[in-house]
């Protein structure tokens, strides 16, 4: 089965009482890629990798991983998975080599295996000088890393990573990134969910945006970027008469207004032309705009400019 | 290089076991779980102190507090210990309960459930660790009880009889306790439920004669577990025979029916969400 994706969802549902967390996710993930689950919370990306991870059961849909079926054949997918929440799973009064061998006992490896395996992770995470100290002892970066470790023991296929790097700082977060990528080039298809746009453009091959349970917009993260502009401009007028006819000009194509402050925000490009030609076509006169600025999307807004054309584009559809 | 031998070696080795061993691997599994639990109280300086000091300030607080002013008929020491050791047996349960619901609310139990140890292993570890804790504290009762001038009269075959129900005991609190850790919603709640448990063996013969408790008590110590148990341990350790053994032991494995069933199906509504 080469061909066959490691990870497949369609029309997958799972209900909190009346609170819908997935609304017919439709996944399809290769084999030996990165993908990640984009969106803020609530969006459904946690109900998603419970449920694909067999946590939690489906009330609808179907979905297999690593070409099993995720509630029917559910032992044999968690043989082949690994699954690093977002709650820190280990045990602050056992060591950090206790911790892995342990871990490869329960992954049915020998007590020789598990210690050799426990041994070549800890070096591998560089945790091999704080191999033997307790897990309490360690910093926030080393327990994450740890806690990863403690999925790899048995060489897993697919591993699911449910916001990896929340609340990390930026030195622990970039190693954490090479250990994310370093699994995926030895050959495992992991799938990760983040808040966080630039790890996504990091980490994976294709992303998926998350709203409301359901995939709103799928692509590289070249491609959506390009769909939302990649580059925040953001306008304050003169006055209350200039903000009336930017805001005429702009139009639709405004991602937030706030008439009070006079402030506009639109997406573009991030090349100087389009920048300054999209300021000479709002303010051809130079009176208009007295101030602006030109930052990196943020989530946010990339977010609402997806979900926003997401929401049209559902709504033309239905027409 | 090295990476491509030790995983082979891993493969060798069984990293994907068979469908057919998963019997032999819950064994395994809940055995892994209860040396990881022992291991973690052992290394918990502040919980074992207390569990070490308990049976000791008890068997004091009974024999040494309380005994003067009760009257049983015969020496109060003979009379209190089989009720020391009962009511120990349920404050050294708690530690299940804790132990349970601190797992249940950590993260911990979904990467268990994602590696395929299921709740059979998780809640047999937890038991398993929680009885051999139970039985070393229940040996120190029986030590301090000495030294503080215990003289029963129990044959081998008593003593054997005697073991074998403080066993089943032990069983059985530490069942219902590790089942009220799966609905405790923080260690510290679990906590509570494990002392409310252990509270049920005061209004029972374990420390005052049933006779002399008002009506309304009666009724209930009466009709309570810890009654036939401290009774039968009584009757044995005396050497005059238990008295209510089999209506202890049906006590006993009922609990641990019931408790059994009830953890399985709670484990599953707490989980599989």
């Amino acid at each position: 089965m080469p061909n066959e994706p490691a990870i497949w969802s369609t029309a997958l549902a799972k209900s909190y009482g009346a609170k819908t967390a997935l609304a017919g996710l439709e996944l399809s993930v290769p084999a030996g890629s990165v993908f990640a689950l984009l969106g803020p919370n609530g969006a459904g990306k946690t109900t998603a990798v419970r449920v694909l991870s067999t946590l939690a059961r489906p009330d609808g849909g179907r979905a297999s991983v690593a070409g099993y079926d995720i509630v029917a054949q559910r032992h044999e997918v968690r043989r082949r998975i690994s699954l690093t929440g977002q709650e820190i799973t280990l045990d602050a009064l056992q060591t950090g080599r206790e911790t892995l061998e342990m871990m490869g006992r329960l992954a049915h490896l020998s007590a020789r295996a598990a210690r050799a395996r426990a041994g070549e992770l800890l070096e591998r995470f560089d945790l091999g000088d704080a191999a033997d100290r307790r897990v309490g002892t360690y910093s926030g970066g080393m327990r994450r890393k740890l806690d990863l470790a403690a999925g790899l023991l048995s060489q897993p296929e697919v591993i699911f990573l449910d916001e990896p790097t929340t609340g990390l700082d930026p030195r622990a977060r970039a190693a954490m990134w090479d250990v994310i990528l370093a699994q995926a080039a030895a050959g495992a298809t992991v799938l990760l969910t983040t808040q966080y746009l630039d790890e996504a453009d990091q980490l994976a091959g294709c992303v998926a945006v998350m709203e409301g349970g359901r995939v709103v917009a799928q692509g590289s993260p070249d491609e959506l970027k390009a769909r939302v502009g990649g580059q925040q401009l953001d306008l304050w007028a003169a006055d209350g008469a200039g903000y009336e006819e930017l805001s005429r000009r702009i139009g639709a194509a405004a991602l937030r207004t706030d008439p009070e402050e006079l402030h506009l925000v639109l997406t573009t490009p991030g090349e100087a032309t389009k920048a300054r030609w999209l300021l000479d076509e709002l303010d051809p006169d130079g009176h208009l705009v007295k101030r602006f600025t030109l930052s990196a999307a943020t989530l946010d807004d990339v977010f609402m400019a997806l979900t926003a054309t997401g929401a049209t584009e559902r709504s033309s559809a239905n027409d | 290089m090295t990476d491509s031998i030790a995983l082979e070696g891993a493969l060798v080795e069984g990293q994907v076991a068979p469908a057919g061993a998963t019997f032999a691997n819950t064994g395994s599994d809940a055995l892994l779980m209860a040396i990881r639990s022992l291991r973690l109280s052992l290394r918990a300086i502040d919980g074992l102190v207390v569990a070490l000091a308990l049976p000791v300030i008890l068997m004091g607080l009974f024999v040494y507090l309380f005994g003067g002013a009760i009257r049983t008929g015969a020496r109060y020491i003979d009379f209190v210990v089989p009720g020391v050791l009962v009511v120990c047996i349920g404050y050294s349960a708690v530690t299940t309960s804790i132990s349970v619901a601190h797992d249940l609310n950590e993260g911990i139990v979904d990467r268990l459930r994602s590696m395929d140890v299921g709740g059979v292993s998780f809640m047999s570890g937890h038991v398993l660790a929680g009885t051999v804790r139970n039985l070393i504290s229940t040996v120190i009762v029986l030590g301090v009880a000495f030294a503080m001038g215990f003289r029963p009269h129990a044959g081998a075959l008593d003593w054997l009889e005697a073991l074998g129900l403080l066993t089943l005991c032990v069983l059985a609190y530490t069942w219902l306790t590790a089942t009220l850790g799966t609905l405790a919603r923080s260690a510290e709640a679990a906590n509570g439920m494990g002392f409310l448990v252990g509270f049920v063996a005061y209004p029972s013969s374990a420390f005052v004669p049933v006779k002399d408790m008002a009506p309304w008590v009666r009724g209930f110590a009466d009709h309570q577990p810890v009654t036939p148990i401290v009774d039968t341990l009584r009757g044995l350790l005396d050497g005059a025979g238990g008295t209510d053994t089999w209506v202890a032991v049906a006590w006993c494995l009922g609990i641990i029916a019931l408790s059994v069933a009830l953890a399985g199906w709670l484990f599953r509504l707490r989980t599989e969400r």
